[in-house]
């Protein structure tokens, strides 16, 4: 990987993470719910 | 039934049929459009628009994009209301709130593809090159996906009036989950919208300029979603009131109570966090200029005033003054989005410098509203949203 | 982002210059990016620019721009103070009542290619991207023209080409990338006939305009426009009067870009990790709170019910105790009411028997 040299690049690579986790974490947060959820009575 | 309900009516009788005041005027108001559009997209921005190089940015995305989100945010805040908070009584202001939403964030949809310059492009920033860094990514990326939340929250209404119903079923399953959605994707475009400006400190007028902007943004666009359900509700029942089943007439007046009390409270809050932001920017001096006079009559004129007049609204149970303060609501909301994108920005600019739209700018705005409310009106008068389907009754 | 030996010693060597190097990138827990080492740049000495327009001539030469209205000898354009546009990427223009000068002063404005662009962050195609040679680039094949960058640019620069219905572009200065490439100068620095214009390293040119306001200080205003502003830019102005009055503004700060906005980015992840946790939280509490209110209801309904049930046994049997009582007085009534009879025909009897004795 090339040295990130400039603060925007830095943004660039840590934002690009972030919003995959991000996608990443709306799915699982649905599933999780469910996981917590599904042997409540009612 | 009155003589605007006949003129809005869902069917004219043959004869005197198509020639009402309204299809006259939205007619003329949709073919100028059209006119517009043609030469939009044939002679570039240069010949519509009064843009310019100090001036990227004009009323196409001060009112269409910035108000039109904001006065759009009624579907979010009505259904977390409804389904998250569990205020049932409300549940028919859900569907007309919906609707709007959805319409609201469509149109803004279409009125970006006349301001961006290569419209085809729109997709891009998705399938090409994720410029992650820029808030406008993240506006982009919310609004694609809540407008495809609000067509599907939206899409019993059309199911039920086709009669799908497994469809329809389906979809209601998933009403909580699109709701949580709506509600996180909404906090963080009209947030974002409000950040948008971060970037550019050296522009925008101080006292608007505050690092509490997104936070603004955000709070008032709660207001504008609350007082455009009252707003949109009155001028509902005034065209529609024959479209109206009686839970929705019985429910309507504790509606406008409510949402006028709730608007109230936050506009309570967006007065108190304004006022805390120019202490924080230690901008005081400034209220004594030009524009601090301008940033008072935003301030005492479009937030103080109907916090007040809602709560006397509310106390006193007058519901003439909680929709006229709708309105006002809704204005001042316009009137910040108009400030923040085309009047304290560039403020160094001298004034022959500044801009101001051309007339065929405000023609498509016009155009864009117009076609919104034609589609409301087409709609509204013919699938279950002033009204319970009657095969769906007691189904929520 | 690595620190090599020689860099560390720079900066060490910059700290013992006592200039402050540090304002410009502080954000991501301490973090510091210095920009690319070695990265070009150009400095431009106001004080010695007489305004022929040269640097125009060349811009549009080697840019192959559309040709000017007026000649570029004309220099009644100067009158009037112009910006750059979409096809004049960069201008010159005239201060005549700059502080503390005698004749008029003239100032070369053109792309400052900052360190950390805003245009760059504000861009959703990452059409703008700093290079390591110096040059902000701009790639028109992705821009989506939203002109979003134009919003940002602190220094008013990029244009567009509002006139293109189909291929509209962001114009600006590109430093002639393409020339540096080549390892030559660009067309601007090339023909400047006063050597108002330096090309070189950025790190150097620095050194070199210190060098100058030392030996010179009566002649320079002590400040390099464009070492720090806005987190620093790859061109470097030196000037003989106050920035201000020459049309360049002091009051940009010296936080870069992508600072501004690091705040609200941050605040995104937050709101996509915790909204989901506190509003299936509040939806939780309020369906429970529901229900609760249900069972109290069935509840209630229940205790109504009995009530009712028990209020009705006990209106039975007082009917059925009224109805006792009746029947009982209604017997003794008829007992009394025989036994009165009785007694009356007994009476009667003995009367008759009285009348038939008598008789």
């Amino acid at each position: 990987m090339m040295e990130i040299q400039t603060l925007q690049d830095f943004f660039l690579h840590t934002k690009s993470i972030t919003y995959i986790l991000m996608a990443v974490i709306l799915i699982g947060m649905t599933g999780f719910w469910l996981f917590l959820t599904d042997r409540d009575e009612d | 039934m009155s003589q605007e309900a006949a003129v809005f009516g869902e069917t004219s009788p043959p004869g005197k049929s198509l020639y009402t005041p309204f299809n006259v005027i939205a007619g003329i108001i949709l073919i100028v459009g059209f006119v517009i559009t043609i030469l939009r997209f044939t002679k570039g921005l240069g010949a519509v628009t009064n843009l310019d190089n100090n001036y990227p940015w004009g009323i196409w995305i001060g009112f269409d994009l910035m108000a039109g989100v904001a006065l759009a945010a009624g579907g979010y805040v009505t259904s977390a209301a409804v389904y998250i908070f569990g205020m049932k009584r409300y549940h028919s202001a859900v569907r007309p709130a919906i609707l709007t939403g959805f319409l609201g964030y469509a149109l803004v949809v279409v009125a970006l593809h006349y301001d961006v310059g290569r419209p085809w492009r729109l997709p891009y920033p998705f399938i090409m090159q994720q410029g992650t860094t820029s808030l406008l990514f993240e506006v982009a990326a919310c609004v694609a996906l809540y407008l495809t939340v609000l067509f599907i929250e939206f899409s019993t209404a059309p199911l039920e009036w086709l009669g799908l119903k497994r469809a329809r079923s389906i979809v209601v399953r998933l009403t909580m989950v699109l709701t949580i959605f709506g509600v996180i994707l909404s906090t963080l475009h009209q947030s974002s919208l409000g950040a948008l400006f971060l970037l550019a400190p050296s522009k925008l007028h101080p006292l608007w300029y505050s690092s509490y902007l997104p936070v603004f943004f955000f709070v008032s666009s709660v207001i504008a979603g609350l007082s455009m359900v009252i707003f949109e509700s009155t001028l509902s029942h005034r065209y529609f009131a024959h479209k109206m089943d009686e839970t929705h007439l019985a429910e309507k007046e504790g509606v406008a109570l409510g949402f006028g009390k709730a608007a109230s409270l936050v506009l309570a809050g967006y007065f108190t966090i304004k006022v805390l932001g120019i202490s924080m920017d230690n901008n005081w001096h400034l209220l004594g200029t030009g524009y601090g006079m301008w940033f008072l009559v935003e301030l005492l004129g479009f937030i103080a005033l109907p916090c007040f007049l809602y709560a006397v609204g509310v106390r006193e149970k007058n519901l003439c003054l909680i929709k006229w303060t709708s309105g006002l609501t809704v204005l001042g909301i316009i009137l910040n989005r108009l400030n923040v994108c085309l009047i304290a920005f560039n403020w160094h600019l001298p004034s022959d410098e500044k801009y101001f739209p051309h007339w065929m700018e405000i023609g498509i705005s016009v155009f864009v509203v117009t076609a919104g409310i034609v589609v409301f009106r087409f709609i509204v008068t013919r699938m279950p949203i002033l009204y319970e389907h009657p095969d769906y009754k007691d189904s929520h | 982002m690595s620190v090599s030996r020689r860099k560390f010693l720079g900066w060490l060597g910059a700290a013992g210059m006592g200039t402050a190097f540090g304002t410009s990138a502080n954000a991501a827990s301490n973090k510091h990016f210095t920009g690319y080492p070695d990265s070009m740049g150009i400095l431009h000495d106001i004080s010695l620019c007489v305004g022929c327009r040269s640097c125009e001539a060349a811009c549009n030469k080697v840019n192959e721009l559309p040709p000017p209205e007026k000649p570029f000898d004309d220099k009644s354009v100067l009158d009037k103070k112009r910006r750059t546009t979409a096809s004049v990427h960069t201008v010159v223009n005239k201060y005549d009542n700059a502080e503390g000068t005698k004749g008029p002063v003239f100032v070369k404005t053109q792309c400052n290619h900052c360190l950390e662009p805003a245009c760059a962050s504000a861009c959703f195609v990452k059409a703008f991207a700093k290079t390591k040679e110096g040059p902000v680039s701009y790639d028109p094949s992705v821009c989506v023209g939203c002109r979003y960058c134009m919003v940002a640019c602190p220094f008013n620069i990029p244009t567009y080409e509002y006139d293109s219905a189909f291929s509209p572009r962001v114009m600006k200065c590109t430093m002639c990338h393409s020339r540096i490439i080549q390892g030559r100068l660009p067309g601007c620095v090339e023909s400047c006939p006063k050597e108002a214009l330096t090309f070189g390293k950025r790190e150097d040119l620095l050194r070199i305009a210190r060098e100058r306001i030392r030996k010179h200080p009566e002649r320079y205003v002590d400040h390099i426009y464009g070492e720090h502003e806005m987190g620093g830019t790859s061109w470097l102005y030196l000037s003989n009067t106050s920035f201000a009055s020459i049309g360049m503004r002091e009051d940009l700060g010296t936080t870069a870009a992508p600072n501004l906005t690091a705040g609200a980015l941050g605040a995104v992840p937050l709101v996509v990790g915790l909204w989901p946790v506190l509003l299936t939280g509040v939806y939780a509490m309020s369906k429970r709170k529901e229900k609760i209110a249900k069972e109290e209801e069935a509840q209630a309904v229940g205790d109504a019910v009995a009530a009712t049930k028990a209020e009705g046994e006990e209106k039975l049997s007082a009917a059925l105790a009224k109805a006792g009582k009746d029947k009982d007085s209604a017997i003794k009534r008829e007992v009394k009411k025989a036994l009165e009879e009785a007694a009356k025909a007994q009476k009667e009897e003995a009367a008759e028997a009285k009348t038939e004795e008598d008789a």
